[in-house]
């Protein structure tokens, strides 16, 4: 089984393809360039390099998100539309998760997050269990001190990964001291080929109702749901 | 066997994302709507009194391979009919656009097809080449929520814009307008439906800029008709909704006709097209065959669902594209600014 593993949740854009267990190739850059523009000639050279035809694909695995909005759809879209015209399935996984299997050795908390502005992370808090990666509370969209807050009660060793360490490193050192664990930069980007792992282990959903992962509301949204509450308090 | 058709059909899929309707179509040499699907997400922006970008581009990504999967079922053919893929390139709300271009190129890559790059205004024209032949040179007027321009066209595919407007689009000002007079979005069918009950009884300014220009500018006659509504709440007199409805509607129609006969008979054309969402408003409809009629410059006005933005229009501007031998690289972006050209 060909799989072939999209992800342009955020800076780093990966394409990799794995046939059953194996690796075949990979592609990554973490440049601040136009996911739009390069997605579908990295696939396509990609593909040239290990001689395959797109008929050849077997099953599409996209990181869904949390991350850039614009990001996520472009590569939702990408792969959603191929999955549906090449007749194939497809796997949508947390771009949270793809980054905590860096922690693939790690035995305790793995917390991976992504920058989120104005004090949030996108974050979520994992942990190997029995040879697998599991989601130990739910993913949040959070205030990143509150959410440092809760791992320091937790009292025990977290690995800390993210693209947008630089940001943070500061503030989880002054919060966790020697119980933060933060590897070198490469170890903080996320890896097409750990995203096709990842898929792999996941039945396939329904391609067109295949949604982004956004943890959070448009900002038009939220604020017509707050003008609604607003009103009815007020009525 | 197979390869060689022995028709000289050609099947082109189009895709329009540029806005607030993700739309797929197949059309037949460039004239005959085989399957045109719209889903309109007008219901999700109408509470926030307009579109709003991010709304739109996730119901787009929602809906992509929806709609796709819609008008290639109802076409009755398989991908081995389909002879390229078309998509609007812009102008359009970038993040709206990017759904349907990688949806594109994704087809493109996985089905091997040529792909074209679309002008969402050349798509708009070709709207009316589904109802009848061209015939060139031609002028186009497009009036929509985002553009009002006039456009000459000596043959298919070539693109000159002799005018365009300099501030508002005719459609925004519409929009504009029927905010100040509260009424629900969209606001265009609701300011002509209420021009249709008044009677014009101010008279708003014109702006016909200088003697030999096709340009347009409407943001002179929002701010009088802004004023005059605020000038008249303060000295406590009332205006009839529907008048001032009328009286606004005049003005941006008067200059409209106007300006489009002007470049009729100057430019000699052959036909003249009327394209965009606003062609729908009968305001505009009636006057304009009005003073077409004393001419022998024949009018096409396209039905009303093929004003309004869909994929048609796209297959049917990309099929002329795709005949002269354009072609996109799966590099191909979505351009929110790109010139007709
Ligand atoms: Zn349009």
């Amino acid at each position: 089984m060909y799989i072939l593993a999209i992800d342009t949740s955020n800076q780093v854009l990966g394409v990799a393809i794995m046939k059953n267990d194996e690796l075949v190739g990979e592609v990554i850059t973490n440049v601040a360039k136009n996911h739009s523009v390069r997605l579908m000639p990295a696939i396509d050279r990609l593909m040239n390099e290990v001689n395959m035809t797109p008929d050849q694909i077997e099953k599409i695995v996209v990181a869904k998100g949390p991350g850039s909005y614009t990001g996520v759809r472009i590569g939702l879209t990408t792969a959603k539309t191929l999955a549906w015209t090449l007749n194939i399935p497809i796997v949508g996984v947390s771009s949270l998760e793809v980054l905590a299997y860096q922690g693939r050795f790690f035995e305790s908390y793995i917390c991976p997050f992504f920058d989120a502005r104005r004090g949030l992370v996108f974050t979520g808090l994992y942990k190997w269990k029995e040879n697998k990666l599991q989601l130990v509370g739910e993913e949040c969209n959070m205030l990143f001190e509150e959410w440092l807050d809760t791992l320091v009660n937790k009292n025990e060793k977290v690995l800390f990964l993210s693209p947008d360490m630089n940001k943070h490193y500061e503030m989880i050192k002054a919060k966790l001291g020697d119980l933060a664990i933060i590897p070198e930069n490469m170890y903080q980007i996320a890896k097409p080929s750990h995203l096709a792992l990842a898929g792999s282990h996941y039945e396939a959903e329904d391609t067109h109702a295949l949604a982004p992962n956004y943890l959070r509301l448009a900002e038009a949204e939220d604020k017509w749901l707050k003008a609604q509450k607003g009103k009815s308090k007020n009525a | 066997m197979g390869e060689f058709s022995m028709t000289n059909e050609t099947y082109i899929l189009g895709i329009e994302t540029s806005c607030d309707e993700t739309a797929v179509a197949i059309v037949k040499n460039g004239t005959e709507v085989i399957s045109n699907v719209v889903a309109s997400q007008i219901d999700s922006h109408k509470r926030f009194g307009g579109v709003v970008p991010e709304i739109a581009s996730r119901h787009h990504v929602e809906q992509i391979t929806v709609v796709l999967e819609e008008a290639l079922t109802e076409s009755g053919l398989n991908w081995e009919d389909i002879h390229a893929i078309t998509v609007t390139e812009g102008p359009g709300l970038v993040g709206a656009l990017l759904i349907g271009v990688n949806a594109a190129k994704a087809i493109s890559f996985a089905k091997q097809k040529p792909l074209v790059g679309v002008h969402h205004i050349a798509g708009h024209i070709y709207a009316n080449r589904l109802e009848q032949e061209f015939d060139f040179p031609l002028l186009a007027l497009i009036v929509s929520g985002g553009h009002t321009e006039l456009v000459l066209m000596k043959e298919h595919g070539s693109y000159e814009v002799i005018g365009e407007t300099r501030d508002d689009a005719a459609g925004e000002a519409y929009d504009k307008v029927a905010r100040m007079l509260e009424l629900p979005y969209p606001g265009g069918p609701q300011i002509d439906r209420l021009a249709s009950e008044g009677e014009v009884t101010i008279d708003f300014p014109r702006a016909w800029l200088e003697e030999d220009s096709y340009d347009f500018s409407f943001s002179g006659l929002k701010s009088a008709v802004i004023n005059k509504i605020h000038n008249a709440k303060q000295r406590g007199e009332t205006l009839k909704n529907e008048d001032i409805a009328a009286s606004f509607q005049a003005s941006v129609v008067d200059v409209l006709s106007t300006k489009t006969l002007k470049a009729a008979k100057q430019y000699n054309v052959k036909q003249v097209i009327v394209a965009g969402g606003v062609a729908a408003n009968n305001g505009l409809r009636t006057v304009l065959k009005e003073k077409f009629s004393s001419t022998n410059i024949p009018l096409l006005i396209p039905p009303l669902h093929l004003c309004t933005d869909n994929a048609a229009m796209i297959a049917a501007a990309g099929t002329i594209a795709y005949e002269k031998g354009a072609r996109s690289g799966l590099d191909l972006n979505g351009n929110p600014s790109l010139l007709l050209k």
